[in-house]
């Protein structure tokens, strides 16, 4: 009888053995005795006799780095195996909604551009477009393309941080450093244009806030010249590596009726082999103007993410390309005096001017009542921006659709039944920006 | 996008497949086309719209709104989208802000799960039969629906240890 004690007796003797035994000491005190002698393979538990594993619930976040940002997974496992989770989310939910709607249309650029920030020129370009179709305002060509420009810059560099921190996810710190490096080229185009290398407020109503300055279509052309062959670089540094492949390749599959109806957007629906592009299907910005392709996967995993990510990167360099090829010349703002600032020239002969920029860096302008809805293709997917005027000089309601968020609902499926580690590359390679989420 | 007339064809699509009340309204603005439904027909509507002829197969997005002087306050609006066609079509309810209730769409639309908590999080429009009604963004023991328009922006004091105890319910 006294041979038969129960698994808790074990249990607790252990513990109670470890009490006063010094910390070091205790961990021999463990005993490994009833673990299986075969670890959990795959997705088949283990049942026969003895052995039995049980599911155990642990939390991965919100402070990890392979959260991307301050996320928490509520994750059910099964020995190394994935059987649920569940992401809770609102560690970084600032209200910036909610003080938009205390500001002036222009000043709210400002906030947006904090939500997704990796795509500051995606939030501040679908909100303007959004101010623009309430107040029927026409933006000039050569800011619709100065606007892709940097656009396109701007979604290289999300891409590139994508890899790189997915990258170093999987063990893969090279790709870090080489990530960040080229990423610091677009920065550095940024700053040039704006002053700013994130948040650049760049974008405003009516067009951009300033003319490029000279030498910067140079600057571009070396980062577009320089940018394909350091993309062949990573593809050579990861679509070789074993871990890289043994990661990435057929886990977190996801089939293209699924992400539809779960409304998954972006390079996540092109790996699956869905080609739905909002700069192809609807075209805005003057997006119709250019050459391009759209990249797609063929099966929805990792590895298609990853590849349509790279093939996005080198389309992206075709795009600024011939935006700087035929950039127009011309207005960078529209001249609605009552929506854009007067040039600082004619502040000192032009009285009308004078009152002009008085009105409209103390009040602001108003937007006609009325509601809309916009949606542009961002690095992460649809970006929405639905926008109430009421008629006064602050919006009503400005909320944003914004891609991670929409995304985020498909990671429990991708990651079931895969094994942990797999479930940190699906997280990498689902790529969610906390600051978009949460907002 | 459906042009003014293409916008009263389906509005004429829907009252005859689901009822004459069901539509209140048209609204063809700045090159967007929204159908005003009452909040009872939202879930028919929506499944008719998904499943008619020209089917509006995505769900692409759900917002919601106060408008705050004007009765009915509450607003919720659907964003549908034709991947076929390349069209959006939006679809518009507006509620009470006394005890506002919805029938839930995510099981016509599972992309709708987390939009919806997010429309009760800000708004408290409660979603019936939705799976996993909770708060999403706020805290769960927070009171009160932020996105309302007649809810304070700031005021609100930040709990330290020091000061947890003076503030109700922070122990939950």
């Amino acid at each position: 009888m006294s041979d038969e004690r129960t698994d808790s007796d074990r249990v607790s003797d252990a513990s109670a053995a470890a009490i006063g035994v010094p910390y070091r000491e205790r961990e021999r005190s463990v005993t490994m005795e009833r673990m299986g002698e075969e670890p959990v393979s795959g997705t088949e538990a283990v049942v026969d006799g003895d052995v039995h594993h049980e599911l155990f619930t642990i939390n991965i976040g919100p402070h990890h780095p392979a959260t991307h940002g301050v996320l928490r997974l509520l994750t059910t496992l099964e020995g190394e195996v994935v059987r649920d989770v569940k992401p809770i989310i609102g560690y970084v939910h600032t209200g910036i909604e909610k003080s938009c709607e205390d500001h002036q249309y222009w000043k709210v650029i400002t906030f947006v551009e904090r939500m997704d920030y990796l795509a500051y020129y995606y939030n501040a370009l679908v909100y303007c477009m959004a101010v623009e179709r309430l107040l029927e305002i026409e933006v000039p060509p050569r800011a619709q393309y100065l606007r892709v420009a940097h656009l396109e810059i701007n979604r290289i560099a999300s891409h590139l941080f994508a890899l790189a921190t997915g990258a170093l996810d999987l063990g893969a710190v090279t790709m870090l450093w080489w990530g960040c490096r080229d990423r610091d080229l677009a920065l550095d185009l940024f700053e040039m244009s704006s002053g700013q290398r994130m948040h650049t407020r760049y974008f405003q109503i009516g067009g951009v806030f300033e003319d490029i300055p000279p030498g910067w279509v140079r600057k571009a052309r070396e980062f577009i010249e320089i940018m394909p062959k350091r993309i062949d670089q990573y593809e050579a540094l990861l679509d070789r590596n074993e871990i890289w492949l043994q990661r990435t390749k057929g886990t977190g599959l996801i089939s293209t009726e699924r992400c539809l109806e779960l409304g998954v957007t972006g390079p996540l629906l092109r790996a699956t082999g869905h080609p739905w592009d909002l700069r192809k299907a609807m075209p805005y910005s003057s997006y119709d103007h250019f050459d391009f392709d759209v990249p797609v996967g063929i099966q929805g995993d990792n590895y298609d993410r990853f590849k349509v990510r790279l093939d996005e990167m080198r389309q992206s360099c075709r795009i600024i390309e011939q935006a700087l090829d035929g950039l127009p010349e011309g207005p960078f703002i529209t001249d609605d005096r009552k929506v854009a600032l007067p040039p600082r020239h004619e502040l000192a002969t032009s009285m009308e001017a004078l009152i002009h920029h008085f009105k409209l860096v103390t009040e602001g302008f108003r937007v006609p009542p009325g509601e809309t809805y916009v949606a542009i293709e961002s690095p992460r997917g649809e970006l929405g921006c639905f926008l109430v005027a009421d008629g006064s000089a602050k919006p009503a309601r400005v909320h944003m659709r914004d891609p991670s968020f929409v995304n985020l609902q498909s990671l429990p499926e991708m990651a079931k039944d895969s094994l942990i580690a797999d479930f940190i590359a699906c997280v990498a390679m689902l790529d969610p920006i906390l600051g978009g989420i949460d907002r | 996008m459906p042009d003014a007339t293409g916008l009263e064809l389906i509005a004429q699509g829907v009252r005859d497949a689901v009822g004459a009340e069901a539509i209140t309204g048209t609204l063809f603005h700045r090159e967007q086309a929204t159908l005003e439904v009452a909040p009872a027909s939202v879930y028919p509507v929506l499944r008719h719209l998904r499943e008619a002829e020209e089917p509006w197969e995505s769900l692409m997005s759900l917002h919601g709104c106060d408008y705050l002087p004007e009765e009915p306050r509450l607003g919720v609006h659907y964003q549908l989208l034709s991947m076929e066609r390349c069209e959006r079509l939006g679809v518009k309810t507006r509620l009470g802000v006394d005890d506002p209730h919805l029938d839930t769409v995510v099981d016509l639309f599972p992309t709708a799960d987390y939009q919806e908590r997010e429309v009760y999080d800000m708004f408290g429009v409660v979603f019936d039969g939705h799976p996993d009604l909770r708060r999403i963004l706020m805290p769960e023991d927070y009171v009160g629906y932020p996105q309302r328009r007649d809810f304070p922006i700031g005021g609100e004091p930040v709990l330290f240890t020091f000061n947890e105890d003076k503030y109700p319910r922070w122990y939950e």
